[in-house]
């Protein structure tokens, strides 16, 4: 078989026992929380009668264990299960949920991950001089300030004062693709502005530290242009730590960007966890777990695939 | 100018203002005669309801875990909601009236132990059935049986017996209790065919809306049925259509309210209100309510069961200075018992506890309290500015000599794992529509959130007293008796009530502060209109 091939399955096989040790992880987690979800239900509503007659319909004085397995079996037959909460269908709720969650990274890094390289790679050529100083200085700012206050800074000036883009950027099956695109403005924006800098300054980075090797002196004794000796010769070979740290800002825009939900009221999985946390309600932690995982593992599965791709020592072993 | 001339003319709407008046100033502001009478009849015609239209509500309190069924409802947004589809069978009014819903009269025994209520003829849910005397009495049992997981479940405890005879409705009840039909207009208690037994999560129900979209902890959104037995959208439930959106954070819902997005929003910080206030198209509209801020102390717990120790703590709190810093004067001060003068039979004569450090210093010492410290817990969710108010009573005991701790306890799992279970924390009450209510609910021996443990046989006698006393004039005594008790020896330390504080943008109409609740008690949507 083809080292590649088998080093995907490889991780592969591990990727599912990394899963499977999460579950546990998580079902061990929202257990020792205190209360449990027939008194987060209930809340200051709850009398002794109502939280027992609670308890008993959703199955909580089973014992733990029986509960866990009850659910990996459910999993292992691809059934979600329904939320002890509102006995929604998981599969169904969280479902729309990922597709909101997708459609926002999907466009914060559509915009995001070109415009770091381009910068990384503008900063290089103009290396200590004022462009590579300004985007430093810029895109290090903007990941320092915490993302709620660029959040509300945008929102004042964008959506109240000008009232060119909705400060709610909640999205429905009712809206057209412009319409969409036009609630998600603020969000994308501000996810852009933190996510940015590491990208960037890990291009530049990678960039320069090919730089310096033998083979990029030759390259502009041939007479190549600054650009094109970039382009051509240490970008190729620069690919691989690039390609990480894009792939843990991907990561990040999918399962770390509850704050940005909350402050434009976008229906994506992080409120959607936070708010079944809160509630201790096990089976849907449970499943958005197994997805934020399941995101984890297989980004940086792609990371290292593209390393190998892209350095010919690993692809063509002896 | 327009604005100041516009503001002028709704004043003479409401009567605020002459007619005269009004074209006095008119003329100041340099308007002629013929415009300004123009403009009167503009806002005139503003006061008669125009209908149509979407009404769009940014509501805070709303969760992805929120459900359908009446009976878990706890918190704003499942609660506004529900309104929209399901009615209760009768509604408190904002001058502590009732009004039959579903119901289209009641009628007690003489001893007040048993209630009939005749429903309505021409009510019909949504899915074309007409209510039946059998689809209330299922749904009372739904809420009351001994399956029950309902949040009313706490209220529903006096009844012995339930029966449906015709179009009419009959509780027999353990007890006299005068003010049984205010327990019938809890929001659990919604109308749903058969009960809701079969489907609780339906939404069906004789609201004047039926639920389009609703996805829970997001949005939901409702359009106006043609055949609600209240009427035409000329008389009442004005809009087509009805929108929610979910909007827990507090700057995201002003923003909203600013930019438009959205119409009316509740909650708005007190630190923020007046800002708001003077923002263009924007209104905030405030109402004092029943709800009120509170620390509780166990009355059975050491140092507590010391009434020395709590009338030292009582006499160590600045309400003033806590109505000023958190709730920005948004609300009134408190007289450690849970009852104000926006209750019917409300005794105005009860002394106002003064703050007074002297008074204060003199009970601790006379309580002999060892100089222990003593704990007070509390959570920013335990209320809006909890923290600070803890630190502001600590600052104002040690004035005292008062050893107080604050200890804060995280916001998840405070409500089941430090209120009514620890001897001393910060904590919250809506209110209840009626005094009878608010004293069964918290206060008698045997009620499930006695939190501050007051279990005294001469109340609860005194309180099944006046359940039974017809005449207000008597009934009012007692209460006015039972306030004084516990202003006097509870463990209830209540140094604030706290306003209901709405955002609404100026295009909407008739929208009045409900002292209930929020949202002019959420009926929002069925009363106002816009111009």
């Amino acid at each position: 078989m083809h080292p590649v091939l088998s080093l995907i399955a490889q991780r592969l096989v591990l990727g599912v026992l990394l899963l499977f040790a999460a579950s546990v992880l998580i079902f061990a987690g929202t257990t020792i929380l205190p209360g449990d979800v027939a008194q987060q239900i209930l809340g200051q509503a709850a009398t002794p009668e109502s939280l027992a007659n609670l308890r008993a319909e959703l199955g909580l004085n089973d014992p733990p264990v029986t509960r866990y397995f009850g659910w990996l079996g459910g999993v292992l037959q691809g059934d979600l299960g329904t939320a002890l909460t509102n006995q929604r269908d998981i599969a169904e709720s969280l479902g729309q949920r990922l597709s909101n969650t997708l459609f926002l990274a999907f466009w914060a890094a559509l915009i995001s991950v070109p415009l770091a390289i381009l910068l990384g790679l503008t900063a290089v050529r103009y290396k200590d001089r004022w462009p590579d100083k300004l985007i430093s200085a810029v895109t290090l700012a903007s990941i320092s300030i915490p993302e709620f206050l660029i959040g509300y800074v945008l929102m004042f000036f964008v959506a109240v004062q000008l009232g060119w883009a909705p400060s709610v950027a909640m999205i429905n099956d009712s809206m057209n693709f412009g319409q969409k695109l036009n609630a998600i403005a603020l969000p994308v924006a501000v996810l852009t502005l933190v996510v940015l800098a590491h990208m960037m300054r890990m291009t530049r980075a990678a960039i320069l530290n090919v730089m310096q090797s033998a083979y990029i002196e030759t390259a502009e004794l041939k007479g190549l242009s600054t650009f094109a000796v970039i382009r051509k010769h240490a970008f190729p070979n620069a690919i691989a730590p690039i390609v990480n740290v894009v792939m843990i800002n991907l990561a990040y825009l999918v399962v770390g960007v509850v704050v940005i939900e909350v402050v434009f009221v976008y229906p994506g999985m992080g409120q959607y966890l936070v708010d079944h946390v809160s509630k201790r309600d096990v089976p849907v932690v449970q499943a958005c777990g197994l997805i934020f995982a399941a995101v984890y593992i297989g980004l940086n599965m792609i990371a290292d695939i593209v390393s190998i791709l892209a350095n010919p020592r690993l692809r063509h072993p002896k | 100018m327009s604005n100041e001339l516009e503001h002028l003319s709704a004043k003479v709407t409401a009567g605020t203002m002459t007619r005269r008046e009004f074209m006095s100033r008119a003329a100041a502001l340099g308007v002629t005669a013929a415009v300004a009478s123009t403009m009167l009849a503009d806002a005139a015609k503003a006061a008669t309801p125009v209908p149509g239209g979407t009404f769009r509500m940014g509501v805070q309190g709303g969760e992805s875990t929120n459900s359908q069924d009446p009976a878990t409802w706890a918190s704003d947004v499942p609660i506004t909601i529900g309104r929209l589809w399901g009615e209760t069978l009768v509604r408190v009014m904002p001058d502590g009236s009732l009004e039959g819903l579903v119901a289209e009269s009641w009628e007690g025994s003489a001893d007040a132990s048993t209630w009939t209520f005749k429903i309505r003829e021409n009510c019909m849910f949504s899915n074309g059935n007409a209510v039946t005397a059998e689809d209330v009495m299922k749904t009372m049992e739904r809420h009351s049986n001994e399956e029950s997981k309902s949040g009313a479940l706490g209220i529903m405890q006096g009844i012995k017996s339930m029966s449906a005879d015709g179009m009419s409705f009959v509780v027999e009840l353990d007890g006299a209790n005068a003010d049984l039909p205010y327990l019938m207009a809890d929001y659990h208690l919604m109308i749903q065919p058969g009960g809701g037994f079969d489907n609780p999560t339906a939404a069906i129900g004789t609201g004047a809306y039926v639920m389009e979209d609703y996805e829970a902890g997001v949005r939901a959104t409702a359009t106006r049925r043609d055949d609600y037995w209240g009427g035409d959208q000329t008389q009442v439930a004005h809009y087509d259509r009805i929108e929610l959106i979910v909007l827990n954070d507090a700057t995201a819902r002003t923003a909203a309210l600013q930019s438009g997005q959205v119409d009316a929003i509740n909650r708005v910080e007190p630190k923020v209100a007046k800002l708001l206030d003077r923002a263009p198209n924007v209104n905030v509209v405030n109402v004092s309510g029943r709800g009120h801020y509170v620390f509780i102390a166990h009355v059975d717990t050491a140092p507590f069961d010391n009434n020395d120790l709590r009338l030292a703590l009582k006499y160590a709190i600045n309400r003033q200075e806590m109505v000023d810093k958190i709730l920005q004067g948004y609300g009134g001060i408190g007289n450690d018992m849970p009852i104000n003068a926006a209750y019917p039979l409300f005794d105005q004569t009860i002394p106002q506890r003064e703050f007074d450090l002297d008074k204060a210093r003199e009970h601790y010492e006379k309580s002999g309290h060892d100089g222990s410290p003593i704990i007070l817990r509390t959570a920013d969710g335990a209320f809006p500015g909890a923290v600070d108010a803890a630190a502001l009573f600590q600052a104002s005991c040690q004035a005292a000599g008062i050893p107080l701790e604050i200890k804060r306890e995280p916001n998840d799992g405070y409500w089941s794992e430090v209120w009514n279970k620890q001897p001393f924390c910060a904590s919250y009450w809506g209110g209840r529509p009626v005094q009878d209510q608010m004293y069964a609910t918290a206060y008698l021996s045997s009620a499930d959130w006695n939190d501050t443990r007051w279990k005294r046989d001469d109340f609860d006698a005194m309180l099944l007293e006046a359940r039974a006393e017809l005449d207000e004039v008597k009934r009012m005594e007692i209460y006015s008796k039972m306030g004084r008790m516990l202003n006097e020896e509870g463990g209830l330390i209540l140094p604030m009530f706290n306003d209901f504080i709405d955002g609404v943008s100026s295009e909407v109409q008739g929208y009045e502060g409900d002292p209930n609740a929020d949202l002019m008690n959420y009926y929002a949507f069925k009363e106002t209109w816009k111009a």
